[in-house]
């Protein structure tokens, strides 16, 4: 056999183990990435989705944050500006959590049966801080 | 100053576009007097760029706040290497930072090279100011003017962002920046002898130092991008498979590809088209990123502003790859390969197989980074991964680039004999037997764990015999002592042994990374005097004694801070800190929300990690989470290694070996036909 035969042929077998390592890596760990809305459509459709882990982005409701240090528990509610639910995690959320009115989370665990979302994940944002206020103040002028 | 600042950037926008438009008209081929003003023109862009630059700085340390963008990322009260780094503290400054450092690129590539590409050098400004161009036209047409004004004069900036109140602020951006912005060079490089059909290896050599260079200044971007996340995200860890992080690491691997394969071009003429393809491909990554992390269609943590320019270098992205792969397609025929592969065990296999390896994961972390993005529009559901998939599908293809690059050197070009092969292999297979047997007998058992670390110590045992064969055959040529021969080898064959240093870094990162597999985390409320006790992966026990809460005022902000004692098996080994920070104005009003400043206690074993979650109740009792992660000091010392080892292969050539002392027929000339000298 050729040299370069039996290279393409263990070039094959590296791109076909890229292949399967890839797409079995994305059945075996892939989740959902819903918005709220999206979320609670499907367990009304189908009770069994209570129980499936997924990620939801959402926006913090202002105002519903409320913190439990002495437990390391905070609980607020999300939104997509349609469907709403209230979270709850226990851990240490990062410092992007803030109060202000405009952040945005990236949660992951489960819509459970009591209607709450119980969080083994927040990732939070707050990008887009500036601006509305810059806009404020340019309007204010 | 303001006004200034435009002025500059609309001039060196016209003279970019005119540089552009006479590049690839073709004219200064018959009009030499073009092609030198083609040749100097980037100078013009540059220094036009450095007044816009100056400018802003200007306006950033005088305070001006009537600029929207000194207001929105400075304050009055911040110190002034913090001043200097909020030039690209924002979208705005960034792509001025990045316009002002790729002209001053285009610049030094048309002074230092050599007058043997002087061909080239008209169409390299073309591209080179082509991209430039783009960005002003981004930051003047695209609403991404850092001068813009308010119209009015705020008394007070809104200041920096805490997190981004960090030294690695300094260094961090700029670092990843020159990467990204290195890796134009190549491009134009490439781009030009496409289009000037002067397809030799020439244009491979005027690169050599640019793609290493870019190279090198990635490295050491994402790896200080991982000790910033690292001490300053509080989650206790360095790397999360971010699509920010995914985005640096996507060029970083096509052109680690790129620096081996193009030994096979110089070498043996081969894997020219593949060549052309990785240095345009490497260039579009570095733009996929700013794509991806500026329009907001990856969600990620990082907290860039989302606006319209991120459609500006999708669009753009579309246009180059388009142009330059066609361009590449019409010049196929005149890229026929000058040898075949000869046999499978030879320094060119394993390196096209560690092309195809470093590529295979370029393109699983795309698909996993873009998958949600994919899902949705195929399924119309978005599906998400995570680092469980980065790690399933890219813990294997690493280990099998560890033992590639175990492979590589031991093997020589074209083909490699049997009784070759066993000369060669003995140590190194020795090393990997050595280490494997140790770690099970230290009661090591995880098998991810040490197959990784078997191929350490594999390639550990390359590198070492590599050294130790050269050495041997310099002290008994020239009975040198021993540094000053180590010294002499690497002196003479700097991109050889330079090269052999990375490996050795690379495997230290991935013994470092082996190690943080293992970390333990553990929360806890903790009253004054109260403690708790956490197990090391090594099997220790360190015990955290809470001993308070201290407030005082700071240079910008107010401090909580809260001390832990810390002992490890019942000994005292010191006190460790954590901060909550409130950043101030000058005025004494709260800006930001609090920050979070991690305690870290660090050994060559593992680090304790300690992060304040804040108080309960207005006490001292505070909460806190306490992370162990084996073998964090290894990543920054393999950053370490890795940049001596790139500065060693790039640096301008000192000793040169005079032909005469170039000895006949002996084990160094053995050594140097087995794998021959590399420049």
């Amino acid at each position: 056999m050729k040299a370069g035969t039996k290279f393409a042929l263990g070039a094959l077998i590296i791109v076909v183990g890229i292949a399967t390592l890839i797409t079995l890596g994305v059945r075996q760990t892939g989740v959902y990435f819903l918005s709220p809305t999206e979320l609670l459509q499907r367990t009304q459709a189908d009770p069994s989705f209570h129980d499936v882990g997924l990620k939801v982005g959402a926006k913090v409701v202002p105002g519903t944050i409320r913190r439990d240090p002495a437990n390391q528990r905070i609980d607020f509610e999300v939104t997509d500006g349609i469907g709403r639910f209230p979270v709850t995690y226990r851990g240490i959320v990062p410092d992007t959590f803030t109060d202000a009115n405009d952040i945005e989370v990236i949660l992951a665990g489960k819509l459970g049966q009591d209607g709450v979302f119980h969080a083994t994940e927040v990732l939070a944002k707050c990008g887009s801080r500036y601006e509305p206020e810059l806009e404020h103040l340019k309007q204010s002028t | 100053m303001i006004l200034l600042g435009q002025f500059a950037m609309w001039a060196a926008l016209i003279v970019a576009v005119w540089t552009m438009v006479f590049a690839f008209s073709g004219r200064w081929r018959t009009r030499a007097e073009v092609a030198t003003a083609l040749i100097r023109a980037p100078y013009a862009v540059s220094a036009c760029l450095w007044v816009a630059s100056l400018s802003l700085w200007t306006a950033i340390f005088s305070h001006d706040f009537s600029v929207e963008y000194v207001y929105s990322y400075t304050s009055r009260n911040l110190p002034d290497y913090y001043l200097f780094a909020s030039f690209w503290a924002g979208q705005k400054g960034s792509l001025l930072f990045w316009a002002v450092v790729l002209s001053s690129f285009g610049a030094l590539a048309q002074a230092v090279t050599g007058a043997r590409y002087r061909d080239l050098l008209p169409s390299v400004a073309g591209v080179t100011s082509g991209v430039v161009a783009f960005f002003l036209v981004v930051m003047l047409l695209g609403d991404a003017n850092p001068f813009e004004r308010l119209p009015f004069v705020p008394p007070d900036g809104r200041g920096l962002n805490p997190q981004l109140q960090n030294p690695g602020m300094v260094v961090h951006p700029p670092m990843l920046y020159l990467g990204y912005i290195g890796m134009t060079i190549p491009f134009a490089f490439a781009v030009a002898a496409l289009f000037a059909r002067r397809l030799d290896a020439g244009w491979i050599h005027a690169i050599r130092r640019w793609s290493l260079l870019s190279w090198l200044f990635l490295s050491v971007g994402i790896t200080i991008g991982m000790w910033w996340a690292y001490v300053e995200l509080g989650w206790g860890g360095y790397w999360a498979w971010d699509p920010v992080e995914n985005a640096s690491l996507l060029p970083w691997l096509t052109l680690t590809a790129f620096l081996h394969s193009v030994m096979i071009q110089e070498k043996r003429g081969m894997l020219k088209r593949w060549n052309l393809g990785l240095v345009i491909g490497s260039f579009l990554l570095s733009i996929l990123g700013t794509f991806l992390t500026r329009s907001g269609v990856i969600a990620s943590v990082h907290s860039f502003t989302q606006s319209n320019v991120g459609y500006f270098f999708l669009g753009f992205m579309i246009i180059v790859a388009v142009l330059c792969y066609t361009l590449l397609y019409t010049r196929w025929p005149a890229l026929e390969p000058e040898a075949k592969l000869e046999s499978l065990a030879s320094r060119e296999a394993a390196f096209l197989f560690n092309n195809l390896v470093l590529v295979g994961i370029a393109f699983s972390v795309l698909w996993g980074t873009l998958f949600p993005i994919l899902s949705e529009a195929v399924r119309g559901t978005k599906i998400s991964v995570g680092p469980p998939f980065f790690n399933r599908v890219n813990v294997p293809l690493g280990l099998l680039l560890l033992l590639l690059t175990g492979i590589g050197p031991l093997i020589a070009w074209r083909k490699t004999s049997i009784p070759n092969l066993k000369r060669q292999f003995g140590a190194p297979l020795t090393a990997a037997t050595v280490a494997l047997a140790a770690l099970i007998a230290a009661g090591m058992r995880d098998g991810y764990a040490l197959v990784a670390l078997g191929l350490a110590g594999f390639v550990v045992g390359t590198v070492g015999q590599e050294f130790w064969r050269g050495t041997r055959a310099r002290r008994r040529l020239y009975g040198e002592a021993l540094l000053v021969a180590v010294a002499r080898l690497v002196g003479r064959n700097q991109r050889r042994y330079g090269g052999y240093l990375v490996h050795l870094a690379i495997v230290v990162y991935f013994v470092a990374f082996t190690g943080g597999a293992f970390k333990v985390t553990r929360e806890a409320t903790l009253r004054v005097g109260e403690s708790v006790e956490i197990k090391s992966p090594y099997g220790h026990v360190y015990r955290l004694t809470h001993l308070g809460v201290s407030q005082y005022e700071a240079l910008n902000r107010r401090v909580s801070a809260a001390t832990l004692d810390v002992r490890r098996d019942g000994v005292r080994i010191g006190t460790i800190k954590s901060e909550k920070r409130q950043h101030v104005d000058s005025f004494g009003r709260n800006t930001f929300q609090p920050s979070t400043e991690v305690g870290i206690m660090s050994s060559l074993r593992e680090d304790l990690y300690l992060v304040f979650a804040g108080t309960v109740d207005l006490t001292e009792r505070g909460s806190f989470a306490i992370t162990v992660i084996p073998l964090v000091w290894w990543v920054w010392f393999g950053g370490v290694l890795l940049v001596i080892g790139g500065l060693i292969t790039m640096w301008p050539r000192g000793i040169v070996v005079a032909p005469s002392i170039r000895p006949a027929a002996t084990s160094a000339r053995r050594a140097e036909e087995r794998e021959p000298v590399a420049v």
